[in-house]
């Protein structure tokens, strides 16, 4: 096979996210989908039923009775040898949260897209990034996307990162519930050709249809046996550090959009910089474009990849920021801020990057969060980088501070 | 077609001897009779539970076939999902047809209980498969709990007998009828000393295209409090006394496949076993009287669906 890859040119279309999925989906073609409908993701799983009806993939669709069935199917359609995918958000993955367990365990490289939603109670089916967040220990590759073309983009190229012999391990594309999943937007949709040779034809190492040599899936470990196989399931996740920009660069060759663990946006000058994963970055650089038109040096560092946690990318890129805040959009409670907040903290320190910073949490249940707010936190990020108070360390965007009113 | 024991013999084993199950198991009895009457490569799934611990302890393994474990509640899931990934493979001709055969063994807590919904989901889809339940009446895995297959009165550890509370108070959950109810190509009770029973049984359920399920009284020495060398005499006294009843349900068509003549009172299978015995002390005669009357009650029902 050639190592040139010639760029190709897409059809640009303005679909819903869910739709350009389920288009990315189509494409991919795999040979088992097995899912179950829940609002935002619903659309997903409609439209690859109509694909189905219609004849034009090969997949063999399973519409189950729970999402836990869903990732069930899919934990046996991949360890017999079929590339095996499914999507689905908020208490769907929660449902799943045992199986997420057993699919990266067993080493199989599953793709799930999420439409990210918030978690009950109370009953909230708008987007918050809690649902995934909350499986991020579950030991699958984690990306999100900011836009619907990433969103597309990212399920094409996380089935090669989920296949790729140093990962082989399970792989979930975040993108948000309503604002991308059920919002018009524009994107370049490849050839359907394209995608089929860039994913190409999946050879797993094992199937559990081979009758002539059979391999006993899912054997239980002792103490003695399951820490150093945990330890080798970590250097897979960690693998993908290096893996994932690896594909980016390849599918960037293709398409002329290269994908990294980390996006930087204004943040080389940058005295301030906002961290945030997902479609707020899309507000965040109106707030910055906003600022910089009036000289305010300010920037952001969006972060494409959360599992494996990329320490050393994100402590480079905010090296030299004299304050920064970091955005969470999950009710992840009780600790010292937010879930990134804390590992960029660890990632920081551990590096002898000093620096202050403050964690955000933001948008929770579909709170609408506009750019002036987020020009806000850059002002409020430049008084503490002129030694103003850093305290509260934890505050919660667009809603007043315990005591105020 | 007819069942030999010398056929049987010259069979290759695919569940090999040296696992860990207790002396007098018949569960593995039970899997390689199973296992002994389906001709050609065979796929297997099961549940967390007994058999799966006994036979994969890393880094050895029981199975000469293909084997998954998931986790408790979703062998059927799985093991449909492995059956899908066939189907399209072969559709797609990446691999080659080679007739495969898909059976789970999982126990009654992730058959009863636990997998319920996941069994009617993969019967309702009609996958191609035959499940198969190693029904020891309790949780034995993890020390004898009760689970909704735990026969009325029994001691368990989570149904101790107390001064208030005379061990389980509820009857067996009815597994087939639920699963007959689904309107499932073939279902059916079977047990380990009817071994030819079984074994036609597996045969008829293996050539379906489509789900069956049978289930198979499955004697614990541990649980059932009775003597390791007693596990088929025990089983053999279930369908004599009608305690378990031997029965198929074949494209609707409910048949009972023994029938004793004359049926044994239950209390002969209540005293062959420890975790009854307090059914024989004075004040609990209601419950094997009731326990009779449940027995004698499926029993005038069976008899009548059977025509």
């Amino acid at each position: 096979m050639s190592n040139v890859i010639q760029q190709v040119k897409g059809k640009v279309v303005a679909l819903e996210g869910d739709y350009a999925i389920a288009e990315a989906l189509r494409q991919i073609n795999p040979d088992v989908m097995a899912a179950y409908p829940i609002t935002p993701q619903t659309e997903i799983v409609q439209k690859f039923s109509e694909f189905y009806a219609e004849g034009v993939v090969d997949t063999e669709f399973v519409p189950v009775e729970s999402e836990h069935a869903a990732l069930s199917t899919c934990v046996g359609a991949s360890a017999a040898g079929a590339r095996a995918m499914t999507a689905t958000c908020g208490a769907g993955l929660a449902l799943m949260w045992e199986i997420l367990w057993c699919a990266s365990g067993l080493r199989l490289p599953i793709v799930m897209a999420v439409v990210n939603r918030s978690l009950s109670a109370p009953l909230n089916i708008l987007t918050d990034q809690t649902d995934e967040m909350a499986t991020r220990d579950a030991g699958w590759v984690q990306l999100y996307a900011e836009s619907h073309q990433e969103a597309y983009d990212n399920i094409i190229q996380a089935v090669r990162i989920a296949e790729h012999p140093d990962v082989m391990l399970p792989t979930m594309c975040g993108m948000a519930g309503f604002v991308l999943g059920h919002a018009l937007g524009q994107l370049e949709l490849l050839p359907d050709e394209a995608v089929r040779k860039f994913v190409h034809i999946y050879h797993p190492h094992y199937s559990l249809l081979d009758t002539d040599c059979p391999v006993t899936f899912g054997a239980f470990d002792h103490w003695d046996y399951f820490f150093p196989h945990k330890r080798q399931q970590w250097e897979g996740l960690n693998n993908a550090l290096r893996v994932i920009p690896e594909i980016g660069e390849e599918f960037g060759r293709l398409t002329g959009r290269y994908y990294g663990l980390v996006e930087p946006y204004m943040l080389d000058d940058a005295e301030v910089a906002i961290v945030i994963i997902g479609s707020a970055a899309g507000a965040t650089r109106v707030a910055i474009d906003e600022m910089r038109a009036e000289g305010i040096k300010v920037g952001m560092l969006k972060v494409r990849c959360y599992r494996p946690f990329p320490a050393d990318a994100i402590a480079e890129a905010l090296q030299g920021r004299k304050a920064v805040a970091v955005l969470d959009r999950t009710s992840c409670m009780g600790g010292e801020g937010s879930p990134l907040f804390t590992e960029i903290c660890s990632a920081l320190y551990n590096r002898n990057i000093a620096m202050k910073i403050i964690s955000y949490t933001y948008g929770l249940g579909g709170y609408d969060t506009i750019p002036e707010e987020f020009c806000q936190v850059y002002r409020n990020l430049l008084q503490i980088a002129q030694g103003g108070k850093i305290e509260p360390i934890h505050r919660f965007l667009s809603l007043p501070e315990r005591g105020e009113s | 077609m007819a069942i030999k024991l010398t056929d049987i013999c010259n069979k290759e084993e695919k569940l090999a001897s040296g696992h860990r199950g207790c002396i007098g198991c018949a569960e593995t009895i039970i899997v390689r009779q199973v296992m002994a009457a389906i001709d050609g490569p065979v796929v297997v799934a099961s549940p967390t539970g007994c058999l799966e611990i006994i036979t994969t302890p890393f880094p050895t393994t029981a199975w000469r076939v293909p084997w998954i474990h998931n986790a408790f509640e979703n062998s059927s899931s799985t093991l449909a999902g492995a059956e899908t990934a066939y189907r399209s493979l072969v559709k797609q001709g990446k691999i080659e047809d080679k007739g495969l055969k898909f059976v789970v063994f999982g126990g009654d807590g992730a058959t009863y209980d636990i997998g319920l919904q996941f069994i009617s989901g993969v019967i309702e889809r009609g996958h191609r498969l035959l499940y198969v339940c190693l029904n020891n009446e309790a949780y034995m895995n993890t020390g004898i709990q009760r689970s909704s297959a735990t026969p009325l009165g029994a001691w368990t550890t989570t149904t101790p007998v107390g001064k208030a509370v005379p061990g389980k108070i509820q009857p067996r959950k009815n597994l087939i009828a639920i699963v007959a109810a689904h309107n499932i190509p073939y279902a059916a009770q079977a047990a380990p000393h009817a071994w030819r029973d079984l074994m036609t049984k597996v045969q008829k359920a293996i050539a379906i295209d489509g789900p069956s399920v049978i289930d198979v009284l499955s004697p614990c020495a541990r649980g059932w409090r009775h003597s390791t060398n007693e596990t088929i005499a025990i089983s053999r006294l279930s369908a004599e006394t009608g305690a378990w009843p031997l029965y198929e349900v074949d494209h609707g068509k409910w048949k009972l496949n023994y029938n004793p003549v004359p049926r044994k009172p239950v209390i002969e299978w209540l005293k062959a076993q420890g975790r009854f015995s307090h059914l024989l002390q004075p004040g609990n005669e209601h419950i094997v009287e009731e326990f009779q009357q449940q027995i004698d009650k499926q029993w005038a029902e069976l008899e009548s669906m059977s025509q």
